[in-house]
């Protein structure tokens, strides 16, 4: 019912007439205490050196300076950061003996504002030690590289081998060929138009701290946050603003800030501002991870892959910053992609660099896998003489699978993958665009076409990343798993609904959506309802899964507000049911209308039922309790803690996403024009088709920035050469091309709204699926990102051309 | 991202920003469009102790063409002058050139006698100037002087205008009649500075010929007598003579090849549009 109803349309978003008259209220529009303070933060300008003295006697003699923090101070009044795996690495907000990355906080200078903040920073003197850096990550695990944090005695910061089938023997197996593909997937990160911002204060009289902070989880950050300070959670009090400009992941990355401005609030008694600037944001706000890797697959003749071996070093950077090494196994769920192959070797490493510490990012993991996996997957097509196309679909999970479990323990919920790659093709126009490319190359032009399948997690497990444990290291800890998504609905005296999610969105429409899903379950309209999604851990309902992040909204917080709304319903069904005499199965809800449903006539208003537990509660029929808010809660069922041979669900739904497209190499720039792109998905139930069209085309312009242009480049002593958008290029509307999006969606039956995500799949699939078609316009095996026109043009020149 | 501390002098007149210079001398800077200088107050890579703004001085707005050629005066936007009605037919190679430079919005700001005083090596109006011909007039309380457009770029971000000196206004020379022009630039995306930027000019004595975003300054030659088919071994041997860049955006193997696989086509557009008398 409710959800058919929702589905395809696309009604205004609520949250845009505030957008569009500038009248958002981000963070840093929001007033401030008084005698707030303004924060400027100190960083390092080495990537690896010991702080022998910090000297802070010219700055504090700045009118208006009131106070500089140092580590130091910091370190006395907390504890570090816990981390995922265990590791003697200590993170803490802000550098204490030794800095480790170009960017890292050395020092926090509070003055009467910005301005004086900055001028006051240029005159704390530090003095440094600079020690060798290890910056390549396989430098890095070398033994002449230098160490980065000493008690650990080296760079490796966490190894695990998994095995699953029986990958030595296919490998074996003479009848099969291997392949096989290295590659360096380079550092970029989404860039929000907003950077991250806080106000944070320390209230000594009940030793708690309060951070408005565009924080967009996933809070199972908040206790990691709360035990660093060495406060119960609830003394911890997150407050989200009313927008946030965008965050793709990376404000995820405020946590660290957070603590260490609760912190500078606590030792200078004032409370304590802090906004971003673009060029902290570009150094050390946080990244996706660059990652090594080496892949093989043994492919029989026909092209069908019976096993891949994934040899993995993932560069988190300085520090394990909470929630890493998620972003590496995110993904280990789905080590297989869109196919079916039920032997898997893995082996990850993760290694600690004189680089900053990633952390979320739109295609979480994504990217770093479909970019060597699809690669191959065309390397294979070559070595056999076949299209990269057929390759795809002869190794493509068959919809008779479904659910189909992976060979590292992965439930692919639903879908028909074959069915979306041949929608693609013919909504898409595979057969003319092979035409176009060919009529191309006639001329002596170098076009190409690229591929790309990529399956798409939603919806993560909160237990994937303790995959990272060995099981008896699991065992010692208790199991971790599920995902707990809240939603409360409540009606007003008026029959007014409000809905209150503890779902932080960016810029995504929550509002707008989840009063879409629940309009129908209650017979109300649109306007009626008003959603709230300003998120206060002192006061509503949340989880250490809440947040926004793994495109978690659509399936699992609106299932909460589906489940939230009904149960509302059934309350206030009960009460009808009594002042009708009918059964409360028999009422219906309906254009703001209640009625049994062999008698419509009878029926009353909406508000008038509604009112009723509110002023006359003492006339509620015996039994029934009042109708007046409801808080549910949903955890898919099918996210359990990892099994003890290392299987783990790692999410609840799983979309698909199929790409191709057509470039054009200019054979004297190196430019790539997109002549064409398409993008098909299976996201299951669309809830808005407008936003999801929104959120493919959003998706595409970041994975099509990483494939062409973004990259955080260091040199190798460990400078960080992207500090500015002069040096972080990213597409703007005239880089990105119109995208051809094709919605061939299986409804799940994991999630209540029949919703998969569909935020990030694009981003997975685009860098890849340019890349393919480049070296396919090139005729090369394998290119490395990103595809900047200096870098084509050296492949142009090594071809003589 | 926040500027050290400066006075604001928004000058009412030319003698009152000539003035200001005169008294602050190294410590002052001119503000126009704010365009470049706005991010380098910002990341405090200029720190003047006194700002002064002409850009909302009304007698510095002029576009003025006449017999000598297009002159300026230093408050002028890059988008007045593109919308100006006479561009296209009396000085072609601006109007081909100009909608390179950066988006809309900075050209709204921008003014062009600012580009050319700021002297970045990968703008555009710097090598255009430089391969039009012209002077920039400059004015300070020591007295007024033209500089010639082959003395004023001394190096990266480097001019012949002393500290206490406003660039007053710039002069394009005129074409001689029938010389034909061609521009072209490659950049990474849509509005960015230029990795490099090809202008030439063929008249009927030969062609003159410019790179920007390959050295310090724009580099100029003049090939006189230059037909078609001697193109492509002028540009060649240009190529291999210079020594151009290599930074993060572009090494120098990549500029050299975009100088001549560009600057082929620029030489031979510009003297297939060169018409008799
Ligand atoms: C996003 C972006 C993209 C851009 N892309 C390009 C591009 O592709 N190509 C390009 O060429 N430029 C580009 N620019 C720069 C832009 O063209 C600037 O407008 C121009 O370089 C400077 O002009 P302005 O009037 O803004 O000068 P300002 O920024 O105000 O001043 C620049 C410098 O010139 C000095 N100055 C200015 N006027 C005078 C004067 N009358 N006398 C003495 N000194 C003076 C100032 O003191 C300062 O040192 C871009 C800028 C931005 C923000």
């Amino acid at each position: 019912m409710a959800n058919e109803m929702a589905s395809g349309q696309s009604p205004e978003r609520v949250e845009d007439a505030a957008l569009l008259m500038g009248k958002g209220r981000f963070v840093d529009d929001l007033g401030v205490p008084p005698g707030t303070l303004h924060a400027a933060i100190l960083r390092s300008p080495h990537p690896h050196a010991e702080i022998l003295d910090i000297c802070a006697t010219e700055a504090l003699a700045l009118p208006g300076v009131v106070s500089v923090v140092t580590g130091r101070d910091i370190e006395k009044l907390m504890r570090p950061f816990l981390v995922a795996v265990r590791s003697r690495i200590e993170h803490y907000p802000i550098a204490i003996d030794r800095a480790r990355y170009v960017g890292e906080p050395v020092a926090v200078v509070l003055a009467r504002n910005r301005y004086i903040a900055e001028d006051a920073a240029e005159l704390v003197e530090v003095s440094y030690r600079p020690l060798a850096a290890a910056v390549d990550p396989e430098f890095a695990l070398t033994n002449g590289a230098s160490v980065l944090h000493p008690s650990q005695g080296s760079n490796l910061a966490s190894e695990r081998s998994f095995s699953y089938g029986e990958p030595e023997l296919v490998f074996a197996n003479p009848e099969n060929r291997t392949f096989e593909i290295q590659v360096r997937y380079p550092r970029s990160m989404a860039t929000p138009i907003e950077c991250m911002g806080l106000i944070a204060s320390y209230d000594s009289a009940e030793d708690a701290y309060e951070v408005t902070t565009h924080f967009q989880g996933p809070y199972a950050v908040h206790p990691v946050m709360a035990m660093a300070l060495g406060v119960p959670a609830n003394r911890l009090r997150i407050k989200t603003p009313p927008d946030s400009g965008g965050s793709f992941g990376i404000k995820q990355g405020v946590a660290p800030y957070a603590v260490l401005m609760g912190l500078a609030s606590r030792v200078s008694g004032r409370p304590v501002k802090w906004i971003e600037d673009r060029m902290e944001h570009l150094t050390a706000a946080g990244s996706a991870t660059n990652r090594v890797v080496n892949l093989k697959a043994a492919v029989d003749g026909a092209g069908r892959i019976h096993a891949l071996d994934w040899d993995q070093i993932e560069d988190v950077g300085a520090y394990l910053k909470a929630p890493e090494p998620a972003t590496l196994y995110r993904m280990h769920t789905a080590m297989t992609g869109a196919y079916a192959v039920s032997n898997l070797s893995i082996r990850n490493r993760v290694v600690v660099t004189n680089k900053t510490p990633t952390g979320l990012n739109r295609g979480f993991g994504g990217p770093q896998v479909y970019f060597p996996l699809e690669q191959l997957v065309r390397r294979i097509a070559i070595g056999l003489g076949l299209d990269p196309l057929e390759v795809i679909q002869r190794n493509l999970v068959p919809a008779i699978a479904m659910p189909y479990i992976t060979a590292s323990g992965g439930r692919y919920d639903s879908g028909d993958y074959a069915n979306v790659v041949a929608r693609a093709a013919q909504d898409g126009g595979l057969t003319e665009l092979k035409a176009r490319r060919d009529a191309a190359r006639a001329q002596g032009r170098l076009y190409g076409i690229g591929y790309a399948a990529c399956v798409e997690p939603t919806i993560s497990n909160m237990g994937y990343i303790t995959t990272a444990l060995t099981p008896e290291e699991r065992e010692r800890s208790g199991p971790k798993g599920g995902a707990q998504a809240t939603a409360t609905v409540s009606v007003d005296a008026l029959g007014g609904v409000s809905i209150t999610i503890a779902s932080v969105p960016q810029g995504q429409g929550h509002r707008t959506v989840m009063a879409q899903v629940v309009a129908p379950i209650l017979g109300i309209d649109l306007a009626s309802i008003r959603v709230s999604s300003e998120l206060d851990t002192g006061r509503d309902v949340w989880s250490i899964a809440s947040g926004n992040y793994s495109c978690r909204f659509a399936g699992a917080v609106c299932s909460a507000g589906v489940r939230a709304a009904s149960e509302l319903r059934g309350r206030l069904a009960r009460i009808a049911a009594a002042k009708f005499d009918c059964e409360p199965n028999d009422v219906e809800f309906e254009n703001s209308k209640v009625f049994p449903k062999d008698a419509p006539e009878k029926g009353i208003d909406f508000k008038r039922l509604a009112g009723e537990s509110h002023w006359a509660a003492s006339t509620l029929p015996q039994g029934v309790g009042p109708a007046i808010s409801v808080t549910a809660h949903f955890s898919p069922d099918v996210l359990q803690p990892p099994d003890p041979e290392d299987r783990i669900n790692g999410s609840a739904a799983y979309g698909f996403v199929f790409d191709f497209c057509g470039v054009e190499v200019d054979p004297d720039t190196g430019h790539i024009h997109i002549d064409k792109y398409v993008s098909a998905h299976d996201a299951g139930v669309i809830l808005h088709q407008g936003m999801a069209d929104g959120q493919t085309q959003g998706g595409f312009a970041q994975g099509l920035g990483a494939a062409l242009m973004e990259e955080l480049v260091y040199d190798e002593e460990g400078n960080f050469l992207a500090a500015t958008l002069a040096d972080y290029p990213l597409p703007t509307a005239c880089e990105v091309p119109d995208l051809k999006i094709i919605h061939a969606g299986t409804k799940t039956p994991v999630t209540l709204t029949g919703a998969k995500g569909i935020g990030e799949g694009t981003t997975m699939s685009a860098p890849v699926c340019l890349a393919n078609a480049v070296s396919d316009a090139l005729n090369i095996e394998q290119i490395e990102l990103p595809l900047r026109p200096s870098r084509v043009a050296a492949i142009l020149e090594a071809q003589g051309r | 991202m926040k500027p050290s501390e400066f006075d604001y002098i928004r000058a009412a007149d030319v003698e009152e920003a000539v003035t200001a210079l005169a008294n602050a001398g190294e410590d002052a800077r001119v503000i126009a469009g704010g365009q470049s200088l706005g991010p380098m107050l910002n990341l405090r890579l200029a720190r003047p102790e006194v700002l002064i703004d002409i850009s909302k001085t009304p007698s510095l707005q002029q576009i003025k063409w006449d017999e000598h050629g297009l002159t300026l005066k230093c408050s002028a936007t890059q988008a007045a002058l593109l919308a100006d009605a006479a561009l296209l037919d009396r000085q072609p190679l601006l109007a081909d050139a100009m909608p390179w430079i950066g988006h809309v919005q900075t050209r709204a700001r921008g003014t062009v006698c600012g580009s050319l005083a700021h002297a970045d090596p990968a703008a555009e109006l710097p090598l255009l100037f430089s391969v039009m011909g012209g002077s920039v007039f400059a004015r300070s309380a020591r007295g007024d002087r033209e500089i010639p457009s082959k003395d004023f770029y001394l190096g990266m971000f480097e001019t012949a205008l002393a500290p206490d000196e406003l660039l007053l206004s710039v002069r394009f020379d005129l074409p001689k009649v029938g010389t034909g022009h061609a521009f072209k630039e490659v950049a990474e995306r849509h509005g960015d500075f230029a990795i490099v930027a090809v202008a030439a000019m063929a008249d009927a004595g030969g062609v003159t010929f410019g790179l920007g975003g390959v050295s310090d300054r724009p580099i100029i030659v003049r090939w006189e007598g230059l037909d078609l088919s001697g193109v492509r071994d002028a540009v060649e041997e240009l190529a291999l003579g210079i020594d151009p860049y290599d930074d993060q955006k572009a090494d120098a193997t990549y500029r050299r090849r975009l100088v001549r696989k560009l600057g082929t086509r620029v030489a031979t557009e510009a003297l297939e549009r060169r018409h008799a008398l």
